[in-house]
């Protein structure tokens, strides 16, 4: 079965239930103008996606742009079925992998090897597949004998390593990415960059929330502007992006585009 | 869990990573790739409008996270790890300051209620160990989603997964500190017989009780964040209304008042049996009721806000 998504006319709402009402809805209001409402209850929630509708298919790699607080990484923790939509449906198909959080679920106060068999244990991987993806992830990050050491002991870059390691070991057929990917030493981005795009190139559909432009340009196939929750444009990534960004993009460069599209 | 982000390190982009894509070359990664079952995966969801819709939905995700027992039970048991990490004797001084409770407690009260300590020890160690499981089960329960939070704003998991990592985890503390309850038994020589095989039903009972009352708290707690403090204190009075420290026989007339606690009902029906007594039917009575009336409840709640828990961590 190939790999779907369908999201139709998709609303997402935060409740604020914390703190004093008041001085919140005071706070937020200067913060998000324009999004404020309430719910049918009466309750003060922020509109964090509005009517947001699209369909992919097998083969797409969407770019989400827009400012922070848009709505991209609601609509990705949406999308992996995080959050569950108050209005509107949103259907996936095929194996799922959000990269939304470096460190998803890592516990610092666990040994490099325990949390790799964690994270084998959420994707439901039985004990030999564990295996193998401790020697994957072993072979990869160049932990060495620190891999049977808590992580807190470990230096930054070798958080990242192993965080990058594991969280590109498993290849789903649908690949939700923010941006965070891009992190880390020049050394290990060179390394990193090989094992993400292979991974990239893996995945049928593909939704990337990135503030870069060259990398939207040569990854992706569509692109969707959101801002305060909705989607203002959706087309092709040069068009969305010169009225996004209000001048002129550079040309994907083909050879990319094939390597990307080809997969 | 503590989960700790380095979003300040993430956030720092590397520059100049973006154009050259025409060096990537086809470099073969290795070998290993963990593609999941590639077969029928879906995921849809609408908000659910009708109860019953809910209550599938609810159904669902209990069922998914049966499936998921081996990542609940690690998750019990690296959370008992943890705790013990670094330490020589690990879980087992749970065992130690258990046992030095029991003692101190039994010399202690033996004096006060001029009890007889051959047939008060083995009745306190029981109670304390039980009692010990039910209450740090109870505030457990309050902080089993937003103990969670990293977990859950990152994947979706099955939400009924928490409730029975926290019951797990409290089922392997009961197991080191019931050693203690053993040895008492053997050094005073007082073994229940066979009536024993009664606490095996009343206890799948708590087992069904620990899991709904981990949803039920959990999810109130994560709503409403005044409650932890409130079931705190609950719990401190309970454990001196509920017969844990002193036989319920002590309380003469007012014995029958003892049926209505909800907490001395369900600790007696395992406590009973154990010591080698039968539960009246009346305590056996009021367990069940009790137990139901947990169960319906949680699960009335659950079908309701399963899909809001998310947004309240």
């Amino acid at each position: 079965m190939s790999a779907k998504i369908e999201a139709t006319d998709v609303s997402v709402d935060f409740p604020l239930y914390h703190g004093n009402a008041r001085s919140l809805k005071r706070t937020v209001m200067s913060s998000v103008s324009g999004r404020m409402g309430s719910d049918a209850k009466n309750r003060i929630v922020v509109q964090a996606l509005r009517n947001v509708s699209f369909k992919l298919g097998s083969g797409d790699r969407l770019g989400l742009v827009g400012g922070n607080g848009a709505g991209k990484t609601t609509l990705l923790r949406t999308l992996a079925g995080i959050y569950e939509p108050v209005q509107g449906r949103v259907r996936v198909q095929g194996t799922l992998n959000a990269l939304l959080d470096p460190n998803l679920g890592m516990n610092v106060d666990l040994t490099g090897r325990e949390n790799i068999a964690l994270r084998g244990l959420y994707t439901g991987l039985d004990a030999r597949a564990i295996a193998r993806l401790e020697e994957d992830v072993r072979d990869f990050a160049q932990l060495g004998d620190f891999l049977d050491l808590p992580v807190r002991i470990y230096s930054s870059g070798m958080v990242v390593r192993l965080g990058f390691a594991l969280a590109t070991a498993i290849r789903p057929q649908v690949l939700l990415m923010d941006e965070w990917f891009l992190a880390g030493d020049a050394a290990f981005m060179e390394k990193a960059r090989a094992r993400l795009e292979d991974m990239v190139r893996g995945a049928e559909i593909l939704i990337l929330s990135s503030h870069l432009t060259d990398i939207i340009l040569d990854w992706c196939s569509r692109v969707i502007w959101m801002d305060q929750g909705r989607i203002i444009a959706d087309g092709e990534p040069a068009a969305v992006l010169e009225r996004y960004l209000g001048h002129p993009v550079r040309a994907p460069e083909p050879d990319a585009t094939e390597t990307v599209t080809a997969a | 869990m503590v989960q700790v982000r380095h979003s300040e390190q993430s956030r720092t982009v590397t520059a100049g990573c973006g154009g050259e894509v025409d060096g990537i070359s086809p470099r073969a990664m290795s070998s290993a790739s963990f593609a999941g079952p590639r077969s029928d995966v879906v995921l849809d969801l609408t908000p659910d409008v009708t109860l019953a819709d809910r209550q599938r939905m609810a159904g669902q995700d209990m069922r998914e996270s049966v499936g998921l027992w081996r990542l609940s039970w690690t998750l019990a048991w690296l959370d008992i790890k943890l705790r013990y990490r670094g330490s020589t004797l690990g879980p087992f001084w749970l065992t130690l300051s258990t046992a030095a409770m029991v003692g101190a407690l039994g010399l202690l009260n033996s004096v006060l209620f001029k009890m007889e300590i051959h047939s008060y020890l083995p009745f306190l160690a029981l109670s304390l160990v039980l009692w010990g499981f039910i209450g740090t089960l109870v505030q457990d329960a309050c902080v089993c989603f937003t103990g969670a939070e990293g977990m859950i704003r990152s994947v979706r998991l099955p939400f009924s997964l928490y409730a029975t990592r926290v019951v797990l985890r409290n089922l392997m503390v009961l197991a080191h500190n019931v050693v203690v309850v053993v040895v008492v038994y053997i050094a005073l020589d007082t073994w229940p017989g066979t009536r024993a095989v009664l606490a095996v039903p009343a206890f799948a009972i708590w087992l069904v009780d620990g899991l709904a009352l981990s949803i039920l708290l959990g999810a109130f707690c994560a709503r409403f964040r005044d409650i932890p403090p409130i079931v705190g204190s609950i719990m401190q009075m309970a454990f001196f209304v509920s017969g844990v420290i002193y036989k319920p026989s002590q309380l003469g007339a007012h014995e029958w008042l003892l049926d209505l606690n909800p907490f001395f009902s369900i600790l007696e029906i395992v406590r009973g049996p154990l010591m080698g007594v039968i539960p009246s039917s009346s305590t056996y009575l009021s367990a069940v009721a009790y137990s139901l009336v947990i169960c319906i409840v949680t699960w009335l709640l659950f079908a309701r806000v399963r899909g809001r828990i998310a947004f309240w961590i």
